[in-house]
């Protein structure tokens, strides 16, 4: 494929694309020349497929050709962002946004929407888009996706994920012919530089100047890799663009092999997400089959290949010199620093990483140049970061804002606040090696170093939100468990660090925690902060350092009055029943596997906390609320 | 390491073979090599390890090293099906732990482990990134989603013999 070949496919696909960013009436006159009344667009996202939605798509079909419709396109395409409410499945040029939508929803919305003349099914709209007196919102205008600004998401939902042609209408390599035919590799990297853009996988170092150090290191070979090992549970912001626009991954990797004089990548990815590498797969194929990667590119001379790696579950992985190690074919272990991998990386070679995110901020900034890029977000921390956000929130799913949001837009504004009307504690970020912002700081302004100066981190953007159920401890403990569990065990400090750590949120937790703990955590912590070989040990003891500099009363309660204040670490509850709400039915009694509850019919009943072994399961068969834990 | 006795086939050994013949020049091609024995078989027993190192001329050391060092590799057989709990945060806190208590308790086997009659394994996972779907259990390919303790009988059902 040639340069003036990429430009004339984008003008064939650019329409079809468009119509689907752009208001309705502009839609209809754009509809026009794509020879397609309507677009029907269903998200075929891990999240959505998850709860069926190729379904969904079966029974289109299935329902077109009952109904002979034949000039209304159905698009599979990747994450919409609000997966609380899957499977989602929006019409353009009307943008109507259906909902928790089933196969036979999807027949009726062809019946009574998608036939010529048809109308807007209301029943089946996610609420938010329906104003009282029942005209339509767009739902670009509601709260939740009002205040978020798509730029590394930007084709994600919008285009088909498996298909080279939509991803090229919507600008995909436009930024690769550029460099390749207008800038030199010291434009490039000038370029990024200027742009302020920091790595979106955790620490947020320049990627510039990564790249100029690659640049910069001298050798025949030299390797651009990707890190799509997204580790961190509860983040699946990495695996949305690869599932939804992984092209985009692609370019950029080939931008970066121009910039620092590589000719093979690699991305890799994480085996338990199957959609994100079959899509992966679809794209390498296409991208070569066009002469997109390979020998070449676009008429430049330059040659680009790129390979998949499957990850085989190890969190270590997530960091650059594992990863490698790991590539290389080897048990997943860091290696010690400097060398830099900018000098010294994949099979000893000069070898920049960057995470998927990261990648997918590239087309723009070319595109639209550095200038545009630092005008958004933050002095420090330019441009967007995509969190995912999960836990105790309404609206589960995944958001794109400027830089120096701050978390209460996020949480209340754009997630729609706590379900149950339960009170907001604090929210997770960074996952295992990050911490917590209470509640109470919730006017920070997210970017890089706000968080790190109130003792959280950025992280890679799982951003987990807590509400006044949740147990600070165990929470700590939670994680504890895990980098227990995923350090690699080559360094000292982090194998048994860990280890000894979750020793001592165990012994508190379970009610034998003694005041002298606390001071061995800091102690510990301390060592492994300073002593760890990589950031896995060095940032491990972050969820307790920053549980206890903003919860030390739920510590101390559970040290001094071996009492849980959540209700949460069981050895330290009684299960008691109240005995004015208690109507004596019996229930409870009958379901004590261990037969801890007596009394009379209706009478209240008692338990005996002796025999109690606390498995909740009185409580949840209790047609009362009669039975508390304190 | 599993007692089970090895009962892998001569067609799944030349398929192996053959895999490994095509990978072998490859750089780092143990991990992908043994995700395809894995596939292959089902698991990692010593057999499959040895005929690894010998297709590809490492130590079985080095093998059994990568083999034991990630996760998503099995040194014992798995059951007919698989029910993988998702212990990552966001499911966690929407109370995955006690969907996990309740599943050894059906079964009467702990996570890592397999009924006797080989029907069920259960083990825990990391994080599928359903994170809409909290708490989440994914049984072979399918998706189960937003599941209470009392679920549980309902779901396992669909895969009784």
């Amino acid at each position: 494929m040639t340069i003036q070949e990429l430009n004339a496919k984008k003008a064939q696909f650019e329409d079809l694309v468009k119509v689907r960013r752009v208001i309705k009436e502009e839609g209809e006159k754009l509809a026009a020349n794509t020879g397609y009344r309507k677009q029907v667009l269903v998200c075929g996202g891990t999240g959505c497929t998850s709860s069926s939605s190729l379904k969904v798509i079966e029974q289109l079909e299935k329902s077109f050709v009952e109904n002979n419709i034949d000039d209304v396109l159905i698009v599979k395409t990747g994450c919409f962002g609000l997966c609380a409410l899957g499977p989602i499945m929006i019409v353009y040029p009307e943008g109507a946004f259906y909902a928790q939508i089933t196969p036979e929803h999807a027949k009726e919305v062809v019946e009574k929407h998608l036939v010529p003349g048809g109308d807007i099914v209301k029943e089946y709209l996610y609420e938010g888009t329906i104003h009282e007196d029942g005209s339509i919102i767009p739902f670009a205008e509601t709260p939740f996706y009002k205040k978020q600004l798509r730029i590394a998401l930007r084709n994600c939902g919008v285009i088909a994920a498996e298909s080279l042609d939509e991803a090229i209408g919507a600008g995909d390599y436009q930024a690769l012919a550029k460099v390749l035919s207008s800038m030199t590799p010291d434009d490039v990297i000038n370029e990024l530089l200027a742009s302020g853009l920091r790595g979106r996988g955790g620490a947020g170092f320049p990627t510039g100047r990564k790249w100029a150090f690659a640049k910069a290191s001298v050798s025949d070979v030299k390797y651009v890799c990707c890190n799509a090992d997204e580790g961190d549970p509860g983040a699946f912001m990495d695996r949305s663009v690869l599932e939804g626009d992984p092209h985009c991954v692609i370019e950029a990797m080939t931008i970066a092999g121009y910039a620092i004089g590589a000719h093979q990548g690699y991305i890799y990815v994480r085996a338990e997400y199957p959609i994100a590498v079959n899509r992966l797969n679809i794209a390498l194929a296409a991208a070569r089959e066009a002469g997109l990667i390979g020998k070449n590119i676009l008429g430049s001379g330059f040659d680009f290949e790129l390979e998949l790696r499957l990850g085989a579950g190890a969190f270590v992985c997530g960091e650059e010199t594992a990863l490698m190690t790991s590539i290389e074919g080897h048990r997943g272990e860091p290696r010690p620093r400097p060398p830099f991998p900018a000098v010294k990386g994949l099979f000893g070679k000069p070898t920049i990483l960057n995470n998927v995110e990261t990648w997918a901020n590239i087309n723009p900034i070319i595109m639209n140049g550095a200038e545009w890029f630092k005008s958004i977000g933050t002095e420090k921390s330019s441009g967007t970061k995509v969190f995912a956000l999960g836990g105790k929130i309404n609206n589960v799913g995944l958001v794109e804002v400027p830089m120096g949001t701050t978390l209460n837009e996020i949480v209340f504004e754009i997630g729609g606040g706590i379900p149950n009307g339960k009170k907001f504690k604090a929210a997770q970020t960074g996952g295992p090696s990050g911490g917590c912002i209470p509640a109470d700081q919730g006017d920070v302004q997210m970017d890089f170093d706000n968080l790190a100066a109130i003792g959280s981190m950025m992280g890679s953007g799982g951003l987990i939100v807590l509400d006044e159920d949740t147990c600070m401890v165990d929470i700590a403990k939670f994680y504890l468990e895990f980098t227990a569990d995923e350090s690699c065990g080559k360094c000292t400090p982090c194998r048994i660090g860990t280890r000894r750590l979750l020793d001592i949120l165990e012994k508190i937790t379970k009610g034998n925690g003694e005041p002298e703990d606390l001071e061995k955590i800091s102690d510990i912590a301390n060592h492994m902060r300073t002593s760890s070989l990589c950031a896995l040990g060095q940032t491990a003891p972050n969820p307790i350092l920053s549980t206890m500099q903003h919860y030390m009363n739920e510590y101390k309660a559970h040290i001094y009055d071996k009492s849980c204040p959540a209700g949460v670490c069981k050895s330290l509850l009684n299960f008691h029943i109240e005995e004015d709400k208690c109507k004596g039915c019996t229930l409870c009694a009958r379901q004590c596997p261990v037969g801890a509850i007596s009394g009379t019919v209706k009478q209240p009943h008692v338990i005996d906390t002796a025999k109690c072994i606390k498995c909740g399961a009185c409580i949840a068969k209790c047609k009362f609320g009669a039975i508390v834990k304190k | 390491m599993t007692q089970i006795p090895f009962k892998g086939t001569p067609e799944q050994e030349l398929e192996l073979k053959a895999f490994i013949e095509k990978e072998k020049n490859e750089p780092g091609c143990l991990m992908p090599v043994l995700q395809e024995a894995q596939r292959i078989y089902g698991y990692l027993p010593i057999e499959v390890q040895q005929m690894v190192a010998g297709g590809l001329g490492v130590t079985l050391a080095e093998v059994y090293g990568v083999a034991t060092f990630y996760s998503q590799f099995t040194l014992s057989p798995k059951g007919k099906h698989k029910i993988s709990v998702c212990l990552g945060t966001a499911c966690y806190v929407k109370g995955s732990d006690k969907i996990l208590a309740e599943l050894e308790k059906r079964l009467g086997i702990s996570a890592g482990g397999i009924t006797p009659d080989g029907n069920f394994s259960i083990d825990t996972c990391r994080c599928v990134g359903a994170c809409g779907l909290a708490p989440v259990v994914v049984i072979d390919e399918d998706v189960y989603g937003k599941l209470t303790p009392d679920m549980v009988d309902d779901m396992l059902s669909h895969y009784m013999d």
